[in-house]
């Protein structure tokens, strides 16, 4: 049976539906979480896995992440999203920036 | 002080206090109340007009520890800093004050009372996770208000547990030791 689709046309549709692509351009601002030597290790923990749902291995991740690089970005998403990230993390405490994703 | 425990069949977080260790975690709490209802930068207001005004500070507060409660939302961008601080400060001043106005509630429902006389008093203090999330946030405000005034810095335990007994930032270097168990097990017994 010979092949009914050009090798061109499946070039161009996998251009246009590249998810990644897609995710990008919706999505370019990030929270930005920063070091700080008063919050608890334990309380940044507790505040990723509360406020984000993240489970316990990524939330500890970030923490460490936050801890030894001085800081991490925790979300990403629309502008509005991440005031609302960035205004719950200060109602936690916890030292918080947004900024366009780069 | 023991620190929180989980009861495991409630699911509430418990712990006993003297009525010292409450009337100090009570006064704390007022402090950071005042701090960050009575900005003194902030032009006296009708309460109408403020409670109908979504219109916040743009600067941020010049005392460092306030400053540190109501941090900037953008780093390297000033004007949109100021224009998030403008909309969301308020709002978040008003949680801050309510969470430590909880915390005050709690512990006079618990036993607290008005004016301490009893030397000898202990009372129980038991919260549910709603309770126990507030009295999280607020207790960190505290320790956020105290380290930033006692110049805590990253890694800087051994400088300050070698201070002379003499220091007169011992005492307040004390509370906040006593406040980092006290939050950390209440975190450990949320999580648990």
């Amino acid at each position: 049976m010979p092949s009914t689709a050009s090798p061109e046309v499946d070039e161009g549709l996998e251009t246009t539906l590249d998810p990644d692509a897609i995710v990008l351009t919706s999505r370019p601002w990030v929270t930005l979480v920063w070091n700080d030597p008063v919050n608890l290790f334990s309380y940044v923990i507790y505040v990723f896995q509360q406020h984000f749902g993240y489970d316990r291995k990524l939330a500890e991740k970030l923490t460490h992440q936050v801890h030894e690089e001085g800081r991490a970005v925790v979300s990403s998403g629309t502008r509005e999203a991440m005031e609302r990230d960035v205004q719950a993390m200060h109602e936690y405490g916890l030292w918080a920036t947004l900024a366009r994703d780069e | 002080m023991h620190g929180f425990e989980r009861h495991r069949r409630s699911g509430r977080v418990i712990t006993t206090m003297t009525g010292w260790e409450a009337d100090l975690l009570r006064s704390l709490h007022r402090q950071v109340i005042e701090l960050i209802g009575h900005d003194p930068a902030a032009p006296e207001r009708d309460p109408l007009e403020a409670l109908l005004d979504f219109d916040g500070p743009t600067e941020e507060p010049d005392d460092p520890a306030l400053a540190r409660l109501l941090p900037s939302a953008h780093r390297s961008d000033p004007e949109a800093a100021a224009e998030f601080r403008r909309y969301t400060e308020p709002a978040l001043r008003d949680s801050k004050a309510r969470a430590a106005a909880d915390v005050i509630e709690t512990l006079e429902a618990a036993g607290l009372p008005p004016l301490l006389t009893d030397d000898d008093l202990v009372i129980d203090v038991e919260l549910d996770p709603a309770q126990a999330q507030v009295w999280l946030r607020a207790l960190n405000d505290v320790r956020l208000a105290l380290g930033t005034r006692l110049g805590i810095e990253q890694d800087d335990d051994d400088l300050w547990d070698a201070l002379p007994d003499d220091d007169p930032r011992l005492p307040a270097y004390d509370v906040y030791q006593w406040l980092s168990v006290l939050q950390g097990s209440l975190v450990d017994a949320v999580m648990s």
